[in-house]
């Protein structure tokens, strides 16, 4: 199998490994770097659980190759929140909206809400419509949506004082 | 939203903790990222195990060639069903039952279900375990798959031992004379027949093992489940070792809904490989191994009679179940449960049935989120066929017939005593919350534009809280201990595979108690801690493990007031605990912290009362009732584009009676996702095989999933009343994806009346199937394809959907004029999807508005005709079978010799169509 060497920023840190061209980034971040907050539901990117932000943007980590990933800034689960025991507004609007049950779809929920926000594309209507991105087996969505309007509230008045 | 009236108890703090909404425990941990499921768990020296499967539903194993596989770099082992062998398995069902037929992990001599595993790899990673796999040749003697339920009454036994395809049998054949004539003489006999289509549990996580041999007779297991305890005893009974050698771990486990109940093929296969090679194993399932080679379940075809009198109450029934146990079901199952619980909360007073399940070349059969749910699906609907025959209203006909409080007690007709159940009080709250007279006004004006609304409901209650009947179903265990500092902490026999019972364990505890609800932790998910339970089977812990929290928290707060009693020379009944702190009554200066008497009882013996057990610790094991009742009543409103088949739920209204509620979060949260559930069996899900038994939805862009745009959001009215547990907690895990369906099909049948009934429901209810209901002919194709349980649609029943609208009388002559003008032949271009199709149509009118005619283009020509002309607006249906079954339905404008307008082609949305006479 052909290795490559690849650079990139995970979580704000360097790192350097050698990868086997075939391995997802998902894959990657999970088990070379001990990252399992990203979640593989489907492999074939479809269920969203393995949302992580490549340079920014909600990307689903199964269906990008490590390679790829060469001199980017990714940002998983584990490293959303400013500090260690913090919690990002997209979290604690899940935490508070009882937006998860099992919480094995929700790294992936969170991320996707995480980006729109950092996108200012935290309306309402934007966040429902790529939360149809993400499949989640257990809530029936119920407060996925209540964690939406409170974070479109929340976040979406903030953005729009700036 | 109604709030929850909190029910009184008479725990020992002022600050209530039942009832309350408060965050879950888990929750912050698992928004970050640090929860740990089973394959986030990495051992040293763990290697990787992928499986060859097999490629056909049925034959026998001729040849199997590892040797090019084996000499892989990073291949560790090889093992098919012979090296095996050597560490023997005994495979049980969910009630420690040995199998029917013999199942071994790996497939021996024959293979029973495309995906059926055969050879086993043990290697450095899953990719070069993967690798492996495709070096691995198999040859097989193909034997003639048996599919269906019909396949399986008709074919030879799969089982080779077994002289039939029953693999579980009840009843009786025919039902009894009385019985038949109680039918036959009836006003008004309805039968209703579903055909339900095979689901996926489809847990978000898959299917997942670590095992790991610590020593000659010890095994830890991190394993996706239901239970760590249930597994521990599951597998030491299966590998005859005891149970204190077997440790089992499953921290966290991401969604199971009956999947994960036992241990099945794959994960022995990994127990006996660790067993035999000696270093940790790990399996993890990928979607398409989860999709296609799990067990599955629901698949199963009911035809149910129902004989009424002429007020619309209830005289007689009679149902024939049948069901598809797959190859290796996980128990042979008849599936008794549907019987018992389908007209238990009728007054219904004679029923018979007859109830098999079958052996077939598919994967097995397993639980789901209340595996019974067939009862409450085809008993409501057909209510509401009889509500409708009858001319009554479906609330009205449940009226009748439902056993109220005022009813009870009372022994159903499967002889069940019901004393304690509330579905028809559940009702008329729901009633009471949905103006009818409104809504059908609004339905009838939607049906003037050709749009159609439909309200449908149901009523239906459920067994939870089991203990004492099954082998596994045993109450479960509680213990509590207030920690030196104060804090407290507890093991319990419950866990959570997204359940919160670590949040909704702790405020029972904080509750009874007296302490904050932050300073209570529960740990469970280890089966080396806590006592034995069977975990989340059956709607169960939050009634048991609830009740012996309280339980074991009362008798914990009674030790806390003799202590304190003794130290301040005081009577224990003055004695209170608010809020973590000790108080005397009268005696506020005596106030202390809960952890200054709690280290007087670890560490100060001498201060102790005399016979005072040292410490603050307690534990209960709660022994419930036999089985607690949940009672519902449910309300949605459709909308169905009858053009497209498609169905948008505009409304979804929920009355259950689900006793104290712990946290109001947590129970709308298991009734929503059973809704959502619901949803998708009613309209999206479905786990297809061709002929030759292969399964045909191998990713989620097959196997389709309710996404956010499919669920509404739904209303909650809490109608509780306390049950008899301690704690007065009914189960409410199942209930959503029990009575959702038979709700959401009520009212797309209602919506769709104007067309006719829903002669056979067969789900799901895919857009094509929605048309066949509305053309009442076969678009879908499934009438074709399963044409022995056909039943043509009552011919009376069928109505016109719009009749034409009656001709202004001015315009008679006009409209005989124009009538003339466009007989002949026009040249007619329809701008599809796939690009433009040129057409010839001709157009004859018999002078009174009516315009039949003809279309011929490269593909064929057909006739159609009941089309309308009105003032130079040409309107008519094409129904056409080609390249699928759709009706296309014409709006055209003729000026001169000019035409021009569009088609609707259903699901495809609107071309345009232009042209000009020939
Ligand atoms: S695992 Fe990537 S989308 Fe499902
Ligand atoms: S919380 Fe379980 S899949 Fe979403």
């Amino acid at each position: 199998m052909s290795e490559y060497r690849v650079e990139m920023k995970v979580n704000g840190r360097r790192v350097a490994e050698a990868v086997e061209a075939r391995t997802s980034l998902g894959d990657f971040l999970r088990l070379k770097l001990g990252y399992t907050g990203v979640h593989m539901g489907c492999e074939h990117g479809v269920c969203g659980a393995c949302t992580i932000m490549v340079d920014g943007r909600a990307v689903r980590s199964c269906l990008m190759l490590a390679v790829q990933a060469e001199g980017s800034e990714v940002l998983t689960v584990e490293g959303l929140a400013d500090a260690q025991d913090a919690l990002h507004p997209a979290q604690d609007a899940m935490r508070k909206a009882h937006g998860l049950q099992c919480g094995f779809c929700t790294p992936g929920v969170v991320m996707t809400l995480a980006s729109l926000c950092a996108d200012r594309r935290c309306d309402e209507q934007s966040m429902v419509a790529a939360m149809s991105g993400h499949i989640c087996r257990c809530t029936g969505y119920q407060g996925i949506r209540r964690a939406i309007t409170m974070l479109a509230a929340e976040v979406g008045s903030a953005g729009s004082d700036t | 939203m109604s709030e929850q009236t909190l029910i009184p108890s008479a725990g020992s703090g002022a600050a209530r903790w039942i009832g309350k909404r408060v965050e879950r425990k888990e929750d912050a941990r698992l928004l970050t990222g640090r929860g740990q499921y089973t394959d986030d768990v990495v051992l040293p020296g763990m290697l990787h195990v992928a499986f060859a499967r097999s490629t056909i539903a049925h034959g026998r194993i001729t040849r199997v060639e590892t040797s090019v596989a084996a000499e892989l770099p990073g291949v560790h082992a090889i093992y098919t069903a012979r090296e095996l062998a050597a560490q023997p398995i005994t495979m049980m069902s969910f009630f420690f039952t040995p199998s029917e037929v013999p199942i071994t992990p790996l497939a021996g001599e024959l293979v029973q279900y495309v995906g059926d595993p055969v050879v086993m790899v043990i290697a450095e990673t899953r990719a070069i375990a993967e690798d492996a796999v495709s070096l691995i040749e198999i040859d097989y003697e193909e034997l003639s798959p048996v599919v269906t339920i019909a396949d399986a009454m008709a074919a030879a036994p799969i089982h080779p031992g077994t002289e039939t395809n029953v693999a579980s049998e009840i009843g009786d054949e025919e039902p009894e004379e009385d019985l038949a004539q109680a039918l036959q003489g009836a006003h008004c006999l309805l039968t209703q027949e579903v055909v339900h289509q095979r689901i996926s549990q489809a847990p978000m996580e898959n299917r997942a093992i670590l095992a790991t041999r610590e020593g000659p007779e010890e095994l830890t297991l991190y394993i996706t489940c239901q239970s760590p305890h249930n597994i521990a005893r599951w597998v030491s009974l299966a590998l005859g070792l005891p149970q204190t050698a077997i440790r089992v771990i499953a921290k966290d486990v991401g969604g199971s809904f009956g999947l994960k109940n036992t241990p099945w093929k794959e994960e022995c296969a990994v127990i006996c490989a660790a067993m035999l090679f000696g270093r940790p194993l790990k399996w993890t399932e990928d979607r398409y191994e989860a999709l296609t080679a799990s067990n599955q379940c629901r698949e199963a075809q009911m035809r149910l009679s129902a004989a009424l009198d002429a007020n619309g109450r209830l005289v007689a029934s009679h149902a024939v179940y049948d069901c598809n146990n797959g190859a290796y079901p996980q128990g042979a199952d008849n599936n008794i449960a549907v019987h018992m619980f389908l007209w238990a909360a009728y007054k219904m007073p004679a029923y018979a049935f007859l109830s098999r399940g079958w052996y077939t070349n598919t994967n097995g059969l397993a639980a789901y989120r209340g595996p019974w749910a067939m009862e409450s699906l085809i008993r409501e609907t057909l209510l509401d066929k009889a509500a409708r025959r009858l001319g009554i209203d479906p609330v009205e006909i449940r009226r009748r017939n439902l056993v109220y409080l005022k009813d009870q007690p009372a022994v159903s007709c499967m002889g069940i005593p019901v004393d304690d159940i509330t579905p028809g009080e559940c009702l008329e709250k729901l009633v009471a919350h949905f103006d009818f007279a409104a809504f059908r006004k609004e339905q009838a004006q939607a049906r003037e534009q050709s749009r159609y609304l439909g309200v449908g409901i149901a009523a239906y209650i459920e067994p939870t809280g089991s203990a004492g009947s099954m082998v596994t179903m045993t109450g479960e265990l509680a213990q509590v201990r207030i920690e030196p500092t104060g804090r407290v902490t507890a093991m319990m026999s419950t866990h959570s595979q997204g359940h919160g019972t670590a949040t909704t364990m702790a405020q029972c505890i904080a509750d009874r108690l007296g302490v904050a609800y932050d300073d209570v932790t529960v740990f469970e998910g280890d089966s080396s801690r806590g006592g034995f339970g069977p975990g989340a089977a059956g709607s169960r812990q939050g009634v048991i493990g609830g009740g012996a929290a309280i339980r074991a928290s009362e008798m914990l707060a009674d030790k806390v007031r003799v202590l304190a009693a003794h130290l301040f020379n005081a009577s224990p009944e003055s004695v209170s605990i608010e809020d973590g702190i000790v108080h005397i009554a009268g005696a506020p200066e005596m106030s202390r912290p809960l952890g200054e008497i709690a280290n007087i009882a670890y560490a100060e013996p001498d201060r102790l009362p005399p016979g005072f057990e040292a410490g603050l610790e307690a534990q209960f094991r709660y022994q419930p009732p036999p089985m607690t009742l949940t009672s519902a009543a449910h309300l949605c409103v459709v909308e169905v584009d009858t053009d497209t088949g498609f169905v948008k739920i505009l409304r979804w209204i929920s009355s259950e009676d689900c006793g104290t509620v712990i946290n109001p979060g947590v129970v709308e949260g298991q009734i929503s996702g059973g809704l959502a559930q619901a949803i998708g069996m009613v309209l999206l899900e479905e786990m297809p095989y061709d002929a030759r038994g292969n399964p045909t939805a191998a990713t989620f862009k097959d196997y389709l999933l309710p996404a956010i745009s499919d669920v509404p959001v739904f209303e909650f009215i809490h109608a509780n009343t306390p049950s008899k547990t301690i704690g007065g907690m009914r189960g409410v895990g199942e209930g959503g994806a029990i009575i959702g369906p038979p709700t959401l099909v009520n009212a797309i049948a209602d919506a769709l009346s104007p067309f006719g009934e829903i002669e056979k429901l067969v789900l799901p209810l895919t857009p094509a199937r929605i048309l066949d209901i509305v053309e009442q002919r076969d678009v879908s194709g499934f009438g074709a394809s399963h044409s022995e349980m056909a039943t043509a649609p009552v011919a009376d029943a069928v109505q016109e959907p719009e009749a034409p609208p009656p001709m202004p009388e001015n315009s008679q002559e006009q409209s005989a004029a124009e009538a003339r003008s466009i007989d002949g032949d026009w040249n007619m271009v329809l701008k599809t999807p796939m690009g433009p199709q040129p057409m010839v149509v001709t157009f004859a009118t018999d002078g009174a508005g009516g315009v039949s005619g003809m279309f011929s283009s490269a593909e064929g020509s057909q006739a159609f005709d009941g089309g309308r002309l009105d003032a130079g607006r040409v309107r008519f249906d094409l129904k056409v079978e080609k390249p699928m079954k759709i009706t296309l339905k014409y709006d055209l404008l003729i000026e001169g010799d000019i035409v021009s307008g569009k088609c609707k082609m259903g699901m495809f949305g609107s071309a345009k169509v232009t042209g000009q006479r020939a």
